[in-house]
């Protein structure tokens, strides 16, 4: 990791009374893409705002670039280093392209050097032809992608981004968050991004921070925290299926083979291209364990693509279920019922072959 | 009906012969109650937007206590304002009652709370999380309340509108600190109700019918002015 652009320290805020932010400790580095990650009401927005400084926390400390941040000194040149794009669009009544212009104009750029750079901008963002359209006809996704604009214009050290995508429908919110990862991989656009959705963090972040109730539970890299959750609760809510990053090897008639460690390939059902760069998702409850030797007898009428021997490393109760993780070179967790794990003697140390199909595993691109 | 077949007429010819009567009582009119309006707008939009951008302990009561003045009974503010200027008031010194700045000032407490109240309600009305936008696309406190106004500028039009609309039309307080005096402090309000009294119904027609045009005008100009910049649909 590089060095850290924003370090939070033991921030606290209260609103009416009860605490909305409590010992929140975090560091943003640069060039990376934070995701904080939380259901509705966690409290992540309002980090958000704690972060882009627009909200002073009760208790605790902000460094910028190891400087702690001056609340009642010069905010404003700290806070212009910044851009945040919310929920909503929030277009000011004017054109597309004043809209756009707004951040650079608030800066004092003059008129001639801002002219291109909105240009650009606009034409990157593929809402070159409404520039002088009025703010106020636009649909959810053109406004929401003036919104954009408006703040990557800015070229801004930390882009903050307020579940950006929330309110648009599905084939809008795809094709931009597909958009939206190009350009801030171009740009190397430090970000820091809420959402609740679990999907829209696996694709978009480095590293994710889990909020719950005002606490930050988990901060850890993406795989890190979607494999191995630190508690019941991140667990819960990131789900606890085995997310493996890899690159797509060689894919041919809808399946893909994907190389997620050393030597060790899995059969995915994705029309994605080689070279890309993804993640694969596997439920614990489409991998089947078959105790060592024995799947030698059966590997010829079965239809699962994938078959790697491992060595379990944990056995957990989850309910009526347990969860098996096995090491395979990579690891693997499967769900299985109290009568399998007496019947095949499944225990830390015990040597079996896991398998699933090529369709069980979902494939997630990260980039090429 | 003839009454008022006469007033037009007669408001007709008084126009178009340039009555010199009329064009002092009517120019004294928008005098006094454009400086009024200027007034309350260089007062109350600031006022309104500090009410409706600040948190400060009793900033319920100050809100309520301009919605209250947005009704104030014209008769009551001349009453106040002349008991102040009133020769052994204490602004007696000033030697302003029965004069035009008197009626300016009363018209100031008239129309100040209605755009005082209309301006916090004007911005109140805008997107609680648009001034966060605005602010962290890098806008100064100035620069957030100046956008912020500009987005709400067919509200503070209607602020203004309605502050001129108040006090071109009230009658009690001019004539309290005003006097109706001619040459001096008559306004067309003033000298309808004279008009009337005197039973010149004629004449009060003519001067009523000055009046509407002359607000009419007035508001023409400002709703013009509000409606280009009105968004299409």
């Amino acid at each position: 990791m590089s060095e850290a652009i924003l370090r939070l320290e033991d921030i606290a805020l209260r609103r009416s009374g009860g605490l909305v932010l409590s010992d929140i400790s975090l560091e943003l580095y640069r060039d990376e893409m934070l995701t904080l990650l939380g259901p509705n009401g966690s409290g992540k927005s309002t980090l958000l705002h704690v972060i882009g400084l627009l909200r002073r926390p009760n208790h605790g400390t902000i460094y910028f670039h190891g400087q702690p941040v001056p609340w009642d000194g010069d905010l404003l040149s700290l806070r212009r280093r910044m851009a945040t794009v919310f929920q909503q669009p929030l277009l000011l009544d004017t054109t597309v392209a004043g809209n756009v212009a707004l951040g650079l104009r608030l800066r004092g750029v003059s008129n001639a050097e801002a002219q291109p750079r909105v240009g650009s901008w606009l034409d990157r963002l593929g809402i070159a032809s409404l520039a002088g359209r009025s703010a106020r006809q636009l649909s959810g996704g053109e406004a929401q992608r003036v919104s954009l604009a408006r703040a990557l214009v800015i070229e801004p050290e930390v882009l903050l981004l307020d579940e950006p995508f929330k309110e648009l429908d599905t084939p809008t919110r795809e094709a931009l968050v597909e958009e939206l990862k190009g350009v801030l991989q171009e740009t190397r656009t430090t970000t820091v991004f809420v959402t609740h959705d679990r999907t829209e963090a696996l694709r978009l972040s480095d590293r994710v921070a889990v909020l719950h109730n005002g606490h930050l539970l988990q901060t850890g890299t993406t795989e890190e925290v979607f494999n191995r959750p630190a508690s019941h609760e991140v667990a819960a809510f990131v789900g606890v299926e085995t997310i493996l990053p890899g690159r797509i090897i060689a894919a041919q008639d809808g399946v893909a083979t994907v190389e997620v460690a050393d030597g060790r390939a899995l059969a995915v059902a994705s029309e994605l291209p080689a070279g890309m760069r993804v993640l694969v998702c596997i439920r614990p409850e489409d991998v089947t364990l078959y105790a060592d030797g024995a799947a030698g007898s059966t590997s010829a009428q079965s239809s699962a693509r994938n078959r790697f021997p491992g060595r379990i490393t944990q056995v957990q109760q989850r309910g009526s279920l347990y969860s098996i993780l096995v090491d395979c070179g990579f690891p693997l967790a499967a769900l299985v019922t109290k009568q399998s794990l007496v019947e095949l003697n499944l225990v830390p140390g015990r040597q079996v072959e896991a398998s699933f199909k090529a369709t069980a595993a979902h494939v997630i691109q990260r980039g090429s | 009906m003839d009454l008022i077949w006469e007033g037009i007429s007669q408001a007709f010819w008084l126009l178009i012969r340039g009555d010199p009567e009329v064009v002092r009582v009517t120019l004294l009119t928008l005098q006094v109650s454009g400086s009024a309006t200027l007034l309350s707008v260089l007062i109350g939009i600031p006022l309104g937007t500090v009410l409706a951008l600040t948190r400060f302990p009793g900033r319920s009561l100050a809100i309520s206590l301009v919605n209250t003045g947005m009704g104030l009974p014209p008769v009551v503010v001349g009453l106040f304002v002349a008991v102040m200027l009133w020769r052994n008031g204490p602004f007696g010194f000033f030697g302003i009652m029965y004069s035009p700045l008197a009626m300016v000032i009363a018209q100031v407490v008239i129309a100040g709370p209605l755009v005082t109240g209309l301006t916090t309600a004007a911005i109140q009305q805008l997107p609680p999380m648009l001034r966060l936008q605005i602010e962290a696309l890098g806008a100064s406190r100035w620069q957030m309340v100046l956008l912020l106004m500009r987005e709400a500028k067919l509200p503070l039009l209607a602020a203004l509108i309605a502050g001129f609309g108040g006090v071109v039309s009230e009658i009690g307080a001019s004539m309290m600190v005003g006097g109706n005096i001619l040459g001096q402090t008559r306004v067309l309000t003033t000298a309808t109700a004279m008009e009337v009294s005197k039973g010149n119904f004629g004449l009060a027609m003519a001067l009523g019918i000055i009046l509407l045009v002359v607000a009419y005008l007035v508001n023409l100009v400002f709703t013009m002015a509000q409606q280009r910049g009105r968004p299409q649909p």
